[in-house]
């Protein structure tokens, strides 16, 4: 039953996005849109961002570029000249998605404001990802990574009590927020494709990133509960018990906890009985009916007493040997995986995840995370590395725009592409 | 009139937990037709998750699931009794769209494959949200989303250096599966419209997870990447940092990346001298002697609040923010005015603020056309309106125990 068909062949996207707004095309490109990367005359700023290929700081090796560019062609073209805006509104004409991730104001400076760009397309989609939305007073606050992450909630919590709130190493809030802007667009690409009518969307990276806050939000209002942070432990949701989380183990770490209800009585009872079997389980443990567990009325104390011989239990054990009974046991404790434990993961590799694309520039073949979703109609599919600089130049601006060669040599040596 | 981008577009969603249901709060806020199929004897984990009206673990005062359930309706079915069984079926000849988002496999023991569906409605497009995916040797292992942090590798990136890492109090990769899963069921829905063409999506939760640093997977022979634990610290930039403010654990982020904004930050402070000092004047060197500069803004920001600091950095061009905590966030002006939060009076919560959508968009904005649902609050309206079942059937199926 091969099908190649794509869900979006037959779109174009314009993607005039920096680092703050790969991901959304690249999302877009793998439903086999057409994505054309849009970068300055010099290359995007995202190229400088590593880690490189061999570890060479180079604009044509950064993995961050490769990783978030793939399935996009490239072309060069300054926007700041007259004649790069009179390229660019052709394109913008032939196009069904506009994206975009300057500070704000920045394209209404060049008078690409949404009004302009709607008039060339009425149908077209236009979708800008900022640090906080384009209204409301922070809209021209400077957000990078760390602040849009301050500013979110979930850093906060993170950490230990006692010293300073902690982000996630690799920047977050802008992945999170041109994921959001792929939904977000095909949102409105629905809405057009049944009426016609092309619109703008407004991503705040604040709020997306503001989702992962959790259950928050409604904890402060409804109860004036503070999440807190609590080092390796959950806490704030039930008492003031917390539930460690993150347990050492022989060779790392492995994420479990306690879980009261239905919900978490399979996986204590498991725990227990492997224990047991094993012979290192005090009396009191073995005993324990976990039927009578209620987390809403839990002591720290009793917490603490449940957990010790758990973690003690563990620290026996590497955390694939932990990983491995337990999935024999279906005992819910997973462990805390680097990039090699991920490369090696059996499951992805039997899902057949990971993708090889030939770089032949490099006279290489780099292996990339695959399809993020399987459809059986649809596949996503992957058909290009990333572009170099001004890759696709002759291919669009020739052959689909039809300019000549001699236009062509005077834009470049102008520095327009 | 509202425009409604998702208008009679109906959804049948076997949810469960966060993946699944924030996937349809796409579809929900944009005007679809959600029905939630709950069982009071297997309620949604959210239900039985605080926060809790007036502290009371009851099936209708979760203030979690509310949170994340404007805009849906729900019904309650027994489906292990045949007629509970054949009005789940009738649902999924009723529905665009099913979503499920239990543990792969469970679909199937009741007898609702992708197969069996399609019999029932032939161009149906059903999505499934998991852990590991539908396939392979882990796909039925049971697991949530605090699990799946660190299968994902999220949780190893987040620490000290030289320390332990520290895990993430939430369901970090849940939320972050909503994005991914609603473009691509969107996509489903516009190529259905174009060709007539259903399908089946596999999602999984870890694959989705792994975009959030692809650039670090990225593997050929002698790839190298550095995994070390990096506290708030930023390879290319300083000060970058978390730093103390005045009050009770309050705290604010500062970020400066180039020398300009470095010399607008110590003009802003009223440090001009840090500028001429060389051991700050250059990225190079502020990264050398980080330690020591971190120790010196922190003087600095002892003496401020933080939204006091981050007002006054970001007029001078360096960005800045209040760690916010969800008191902080509750109250903050850019999401008040932006409404982030919609809010409503619930019928049991009261004044409720629930989770609204993360962008704007001009023509159809996204809106609250209705509070999260009791459990099983219109099992009797999606029966008579929906299915079109006759008033002496529902009575004798609410009689049976049918809709528990």
């Amino acid at each position: 039953m091969a099908n190649t068909a794509e869900m979006m062949s037959g779109y174009r996207v314009l993607d005039l996005t920096n680092e703050n707004g790969y991901l959304c095309g690249k999302i877009l490109g793998d439903m086999g849109a057409d994505v054309i990367k849009i970068e300055p005359p010099r290359g995007d700023s995202g190229r400088k961002i590593g880690p490189f290929y061999r570890q060479v700081p180079d604009m044509e090796k950064s993995l961050y570029w490769y990783a978030y560019n793939l399935n996009k062609r490239g072309i060069t073209l300054d926007i700041e000249t007259e004649d790069g805006r009179q390229i660019l509104s052709r394109l913008i004409k032939k196009a069904d998605f506009l994206i975009e991730s300057y500070p704000t104001g920045y394209l209404d400076k060049l008078g690409l404001t949404f009004a302009k760009i709607h008039e060339l397309n009425p149908r077209i989609v236009m979708t800008s990802i900022t640090p906080f939305g384009r209204t409301g007073p922070y809209k021209d606050y400077k957000g990078s990574d760390l602040v849009v992450m301050a500013m979110s909630g979930l850093m906060y919590i993170t950490g230990d009590p006692d010293t300073a709130p902690l982000r996630i190493s690799f920047p977050q809030a802008f992945l999170l927020a041109s994921a959001h802007a792929a939904a977000a667009s095909m949102i409105a690409h629905y809405y057009r494709e049944t009426c016609g009518q092309g619109q703008y969307v407004d991503v705040s990276a604040q709020e997306c990133a503001l989702w992962e806050i959790a259950n928050g939000i409604p904890l402060w209002q409804v109860n004036k509960i503070l999440y807190k942070r609590a080092g390796s432990f959950l806490s704030g949701r039930w008492s003031d018990t917390k539930q460690r989380l993150l347990w050492r183990c022989k060779d790392g770490f492995v994420s479990f906890y306690i879980l009261g209800g239905p919900s978490g009585i399979k996986t204590n009872q498991a725990i227990t009985k492997w224990m047991a079997e094993k012979g290192e389980i005090p009396d009191y443990l073995k005993t324990y009916d976990w039927r009578t567990l209620d987390m809403l009325k839990q002591t720290q104390e009793m917490q603490d007493r449940l957990e010790k011989p758990i973690g003690e239990f563990f620290l026996r054990y590497t955390k694939a040997e932990l990983y491995l009974e337990s999935f024999k046991r279906g005992i819910m404790l997973y462990p805390v995986c680097n990039a090699k434990d991920i490369r090696e993961n059996d499951q992805l590799k039997a899902r057949k995840y990971w993708v090889n694309i030939e770089h032949s520039e490099l006279g290489t073949t780099i292996t990339y995370p695959g399809a993020f979703a399987k459809l059986s109609e649809t596949p996503l599919t992957f058909k290009k590395r990333a572009p170099l600089i001004g890759e696709h130049n002759l291919e669009i601006y020739e052959q689909e725009l039809g300019m000549s060669k001699s236009e062509l040599a005077i834009l470049h040596q102008s520095g327009v592409i | 009139m509202d425009k409604k981008v998702f208008e009679g577009v109906k959804v049948l969603d076997f949810g469960w937990v966060i993946a699944g249901p924030m996937t349809l709060k796409y579809l929900a806020d944009y005007g679809a037709t959600v029905v939630n199929l709950e069982s009071s004897q297997h309620p949604d984990l959210l239900r039985t998750s605080a926060p809790f009206k007036d502290n009371l673990p009851e099936i209708d005062n979760s203030g979690y699931f509310a949170y994340l359930a404007g805009n849906k309706y729900s019904v309650t079915l027994d489906l292990n009794q045949p007629k509970g069984f054949e009005i789940a079926k009738k649902l999924v000849g009723w529905a665009d769209i099913v979503a499920d988002s239990h543990r792969p496999g469970v679909l199937e023991n009741w007898g609702l494959s992708y197969a069996e569906m399609k019999k029932i409605n032939p161009d149906i497009i059903l999505i499934r949200n998991s852990n590991q995916g539908q396939t392979g040797p882990a796909a039925k292992q049971p697991g949530l989303g605090n699990h799946i942090n660190g299968l994902a590798g999220i949780v190893n990136m987040v620490g000290w250096p030289n320390k332990e890492p520290i895990s993430l109090q939430v369901a970090y990769s849940d939320y972050v599966v909503p994005h991914f899963a609603a473009a691509v069921l969107i996509g489903a829905l516009d190529y259905r419209r174009r060709t007539g063409k259903g399908q089946e999506l596999d999602i999984s939760q870890l694959e989705v997870g792994l975009n959030l640093f692809a650039p670090n997977l990225v593997n050929y022979p002698g790839a190298y990447v550095d995994e070390s634990l990096k506290g708030n610290s930023c390879e290319y930039a300083a000060p970058h940092s978390i730093y103390r403010c005045k009050g009770e654990d309050r705290w604010c982020a500062i970020s400066v990346f180039t020398d300009e904004e470095w010399q607008a930050f110590c003009k802003a402070v009223g440090q001009p001298a840090w500028v001429n000092n060389s051991k700050f004047a250059t990225v190079v060197n502020r990264k050398k002697n980080e330690n020591q500069l971190n120790e010196l803004v922190e003087t600095w920001t002892l003496q401020h609040n933080p939204e006091d600091v981050m007002h006054l950095l970001q007029k001078a061009g360096v960005s800045a923010g209040t760690v916010e905590n969800t008191h902080d966030l509750s109250d903050d002006p850019q999401l008040k005015e932006r409404e982030c939060f919609w809010t409503a009076q619930h019928e049991v919560l009261g004044n409720f603020s629930y989770l609204g959508q993360a962008s704007r968009l001009s023509e159809t904005p996204a809106k609250l056309y209705r509070n999260a649902p009791r459990m099983g609050e219109h099992t009797e309206y999606v029966c008579r309106e929906f299915l079109k079942m006759p008033q002496e059937e529902f009575d004798a199926c609410l009689m049976e125990g049918i809709f528990i």
